[in-house]
């Protein structure tokens, strides 16, 4: 299985060229990452070749890495049933910076680009219809977004005397608890215990 | 006189709708009766589950899986401890893997029960629905013996399922194939020839195989295309590799032919049934991984190590190496992936979830177009759709 997929990514090297960044295989799966702008082409090369034929877009998601640079990556899981291989090609883009649409190549990849839109902000250009698809009409915010409370900022609920459904600021009852279980014993190298932080801040108190 | 020139109506259809399975909103542009664009509105049961995983342990995250179609729960939960295995490289005991087999196929025939029964109701037939809703009853009975909940089993677990099944479960479930397959056959007398029924589906929403690729169609809607694709036999998991069964595909591609392949899928899902009651090996269920697997409660009372390992998993969990998988099963609908990304901490940091329904759901309006209002429900009935997996 990871012979064949060595020589796929051999196979997408010469394919590819300089499109392409980098290849691995990891756990049985192959992974590319790609240059932003050129996804398009290649997803068409990739359906198109023969000895690809991935001609099924299954997925395509965006992950949050907030403290990296270009901080998202928006992830394309395709399949080929011919050669019954996986591969995921990766592109990494942030809030401002456009990904080419590929609603063009796959007609499925419109739902799931407007679904990364809605949930991380980022932007597809060309797509058909760049609209919101899962949180509700006049949501602000993109909710998977690292930086995006679980609890959210607003609630909803129905106001009687107005008689219909109201908006209004997030109020806990009780505060939002996140218990931090992990064990303190397996990281010991990197912990610095109540007090050690003293045996190196003294030599240098003493030289002032 | 002068043709009077009648302007395109939009129709609200849904979100409170019996034909919308949920709460789908569809906006219709109709010209007279005929469909002239179809815009689903989704969304309206987003729960937010892949956020609220990034926030919980990797066994606290199974639970979530059942309340994303909650009509084949067990499929679900099986695409996530998949995943989630894969990472930490543990392998499951047969008999483990021998149960999940068997429960994933329980839980294809109470998606496919559910779908073809309401499907038919839909389009006019009402006795399916009383009929087979009793089946669906005792097979929640067994899934109630084995877990403890009828629906929302949450029984599967990194590493094994969580409990052994009880003794003469296996008889009972043998006992009730049988019974089964005369269910199926009074079905069939009911639907399969009946006048109304193929008038009703028979040429309606066709698509081909090409258009499927496009669309991103798998599962049942795929094989109706006369595509024989099934992860089952394609890629194997768990115990899928040992189990004799086949794959049925349609023709032409239509409602009727999606419908015939869900019948003829539940017979074989018998097949796989009474292959994993016969072969059902011994020992134990689950991994004996201590790192993953909790101890059993006669442990805890004997060791000191089992009580800190038993409190260990229970508030910090395992710890899942850094790696990302794309692990697909063939759930009942089609394929159920999960991308997983784990950064080495007891939390996932990132986890996709695939729905076959949010690709399928697209597809309305190509499937619509041009079809009749009363159309677009035989349409949403047949490919198959279950909000809970498509607003996740």
């Amino acid at each position: 299985m990871d012979q064949a997929l060595k020589e796929l990514a051999e196979h997408l090297r010469d394919l590819l060229g300089d499109r392409l960044l980098a290849d691995q295989v990891r756990l049985g799966e192959l992974m590319i990452t790609v240059k932003r702008d050129d996804i398009v082409p290649v997803l068409k090369v990739l359906r198109d070749d023969s000895n690809c034929q991935f001609h099924q877009l299954l997925d395509i998601c965006g992950v949050d890495y907030a403290d990296e640079s270009p901080r998202f990556e928006i992830v394309y899981n395709l399949l080929s049933m011919t050669h019954n291989t996986r591969v995921r090609v990766k592109v990494r883009t942030d809030e401002d910076e456009p990904v080419p649409s590929v609603a063009g190549v796959f007609a499925t990849a419109n739902w799931f680009e407007r679904e990364v839109w809605d949930m991380y902000g980022v932007f597809f250009s060309d797509h058909p219809d760049l609209r919101r698809i899962l949180t509700d009409y006049g949501f602000e915010g993109h909710p998977l977004r690292k930086d995006f409370p679980l609890t959210g900022y607003v609630e909803v609920r129905y106001d009687d005397e107005q008689k219909r459904v109201v908006y209004e600021p997030v109020r806990l009852t009780q505060e939002f608890r996140t218990f931090d279980f992990e064990s303190p014993w397996e990281g010991m190298e990197r912990v610095v215990l109540p007090g050690d932080e003293k045996a190196e801040a003294e030599p240098e108190s003493e030289a002032s | 006189m002068a043709e009077t020139q009648i302007k395109n109506f939009n129709l609200n259809f849904g979100p409170q709708h019996p034909a919308a399975h949920g709460v789908l909103r569809l906006v219709l542009e109709m010209d007279g009766e005929v469909v002239e664009r179809a815009d689903p509105h989704i969304g309206l049961l987003h729960r937010g589950t892949e956020k609220l995983i990034e926030y919980k342990t990797y066994a606290q995250a199974v639970p979530y899986f059942d309340r994303l179609d909650y009509v084949a729960p067990q499929n679900q939960e099986h695409a996530f401890v998949l995943a989630a295995e894969k990472l930490l490289g543990i392998a499951v005991p047969p008999r483990g893997q021998y149960i999940r087999v068997l429960y994933c196929e329980i839980g294809r025939i109470l998606n496919h029960i559910l779908n073809v029964c309401s499907f038919a109701m839909d389009v006019g037939a009402m006795t399916p629905m009383l009929w087979c809703f009793e089946q669906r009853e005792r097979l929640m009975e067994f899934c109630e013996a084995a877990s403890g909940a009828r629906m929302h089993m949450n029984y599967f677990r990194v590493g094994g399922v969580a409990q052994d099944l009880p003794p003469g479960l296996l008889n009972e479930i043998n006992a009730w194939t049988e019974e089964y397959e005369r269910c199926l056959d009074d079905l069939e007398t009911l639907l399969t020839e009946n006048r109304i029924f193929k008038q009703r589906t028979v040429d309606i929403g066709v698509i081909n195989a090409e258009q499927c690729f496009d669309w991103g169609f798998t599962g049942p809607n795929l094989r109706a295309s006369g595509v024989a694709w099934d992860l089952r036999k394609a890629q194997p998991y768990d115990a899928y590799a040992e189990m004799e069964f086949d794959i049925p595909v349609g023709k032409m591609g239509d409602c009727y032919d999606r419908y015939l392949v869900r019948m003829i899928e539940m017979r074989e899902s018998l097949k796989i049934i009474r292959q994993c009651v016969e072969k059902m090996p011994g020992g134990p269920v689950k991994s004996t991984n201590k790192k993953v697997t909790p101890p059993t409660r006669g442990d805890m009372k004997q060791s000191m190590e089992a009580l800190i390992h038993h409190f260990k998993l229970f508030t910090e969990g395992f710890h899942v190496p850094a790696g990302e998988t794309y692990t697909a099963v063939e759930a009942p609908k089609g394929e159920f992936g999960v991308y997983l990304v784990a950064d080495g901490s007891n939390k996932p940091y990132r986890c996709k979830i695939r729905a076959p329904g949010y690709a399928h759901l697209q597809a309305t309006e190509f499937l619509s177009k041009g079809h009749m209002l009363a159309d677009v429900v035989a349409n949403i009935g047949s490919i198959d759709v279950v909000f809970g997996e498509i607003d996740r």
